[in-house]
């Protein structure tokens, strides 16, 4: 797909979708980096194979956050202003665990999102959609001893974009984490229950494997909710392992 | 065993949720032996890429990793060993840090272990920087040591001093010639039988 092409209907773009979920998923869940329907892959993707290559030291362990790095307020996006922001007031909490079922602990989660109207505060957003002055998106948090982490904050908008006529993002929310080596990097994003957009987005379509892509959508959870208050959500998230044992050094 | 969740596009608005301030300066200025890394990231038609965001992770001089916190808020005298840059319009990025030593017991080169995200990559990739000055330990680098000459090269930063003093040029293409080597770091990539070569013609 070259870009100087005409922007594909969602028809055209939905029939790449329904081709590429024919094809084997990765075992491990992730999108392959190379997905037509995303046009902006195209140029992206690396075309050689990966070089599969045991960790160095340095990527088995990760930088240090702590209590210098994040406060508190940090975690709730609706008190970044005076006055309380528009929108649907939600809790979005869970653990972070990594393959072995291990809590991560005290590490950093990091969450951004677009306002409740869809638009976010970023100059390149030209979403003719209002920004909230008592909404910026960002949040920031440190897991506890059991890999916890919560966040308040406003539910966020579907938004357009340009990636062909019509495309539509379903609501979510960014999230960027670490484990306690790098090599467990993860950014990904989280989805709500229903959507009725999951089946025209392609970045939420690159995960092809169905039961992988529910590992990408949060469950209601009324025992989060607040009364009164707040909706709550669940979002247990999963890291790659972490390499218990150091490298082979007579390996590759 | 757990089923990992999966990766997702850091997507183009990331610019408010994840730099900040100081996030290239792995050392304050005017530290001693500090030196400045930096480059282009392009993609497979050449252009720069202005939306990818860049993190380097890395020893000090001595061979340590930082175990301190204060990765974020930097107190402006530690050496933290991350750093984090988007790249600009042009698609340059820099950073001032301090060369990397070795870690006592590494099989591997002196390196800085490098996560490109961007707009468009639906899952971040991992590379490297080497140096060319530890021509023996190169040599030896159980990553560089199984790469041919073109691909090695494209893993060592190139001396390129500048005003500020002493400095390396590392560029990242994401696809097509002089891609960089990205590699497979995770535990499911190092279960899958032994690749004989990682090498592929063009
Ligand atoms: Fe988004």
């Amino acid at each position: 797909m070259s870009a100087s092409q005409q922007p594909a209907t969602q028809r055209e773009v939905s029939a790449e979708i329904a081709t590429a979920a024919g094809v084997p998923p990765r075992a491990d869940g992730h999108p392959e980096r190379a997905y037509g329907p995303y046009r902006s892959t195209a140029l992206r993707a690396p075309q050689q194979p990966l070089v599969v290559s045991p960790p160095s030291l340095t990527e088995l362990a990760a930088p240090v956050f702590g209590a210098r790095d994040v406060a508190p307020i940090d975690a709730d996006l609706t008190r970044h202003h005076t006055g309380d922001p528009l929108g649907e007031r939600i809790i979005v909490t869970g653990r972070v665990l990594d393959g072995d079922g291990r809590p991560v602990r005290h590490q950093l989660l990091e969450i951004w999102q677009a306002n409740a109207a869809g638009r976010y505060r970023h100059e390149g957003d030209q979403h003719p959609a209002p920004l909230d002055p008592n909404f910026t998106g960002g949040g920031r948090a440190i897991t506890d001893d059991e890999g916890r982490y919560r966040f308040v904050t406003i539910k966020p908008g579907a938004y357009p974009w340009r990636n062909h006529t019509n495309a539509w993002r379903p609501a979510h929310i960014h999230f960027s984490l670490f484990g306690t080596a790098f090599t467990q990097r993860l950014v990904t994003q989280m989805y709500f229950p229903g959507d009725p957009l999951f089946g025209f987005d392609p970045i939420f379509q690159s995960v092809t494997d169905e039961k992988a892509q529910q590992r990408l959508v949060a469950a209601y959870d009324h025992d989060v909710t607040e009364p009164e208050w707040a909706l709550g959500y669940r979002w247990d998230i999963v890291l790659d392992g972490a390499h218990a044992t150091p490298p082979d050094p007579d390996g590759v | 065993m757990l089923e990992l969740t999966p990766s997702q596009t850091v997507g183009p608005f990331f610019a408010f949720g994840l730099p900040f301030d100081g996030g290239g300066d792995v050392v304050p200025a005017g530290t001693p032996g500090a030196i400045t890394l930096h480059g282009t990231v392009r993609d497979g038609a050449g252009a720069p890429v202005p939306d990818a965001l860049l993190e380097f992770w890395q020893t000090g001089p001595d061979g340590r990793l930082p175990t301190r916190s204060g990765s974020l808020h930097r107190d402006g005298r530690s050496f933290t060993g991350f750093a984090r840059v988007p790249t600009d319009r042009a698609g340059d990025y820099h950073l001032r840090t301090l060369r990397p030593a070795a870690p006592s017991g590494s099989p591997h080169a002196p390196h800085l272990a490098v996560a490109v995200f961007a707009r468009g990559l639906l899952h971040h990739l991992f590379t490297r920087v080497y140096f060319p000055n530890h021509v023996e330990a190169n040599a030896a680098d159980p990553l560089l040591s199984v790469l041919d000459e073109e691909r090695r090269a494209t893993l060592v930063a190139v001396p390129d001093g500048g005003p500020t003093g002493p400095g390396y040029r590392f560029d990242v293409r994401m696809q097509g010639p002089g891609e960089t080597v990205f590699l497979d770091l995770s535990t499911h990539g190092l279960a899958q039988p032994p690749v004989a070569t990682t090498e592929t013609p063009a």
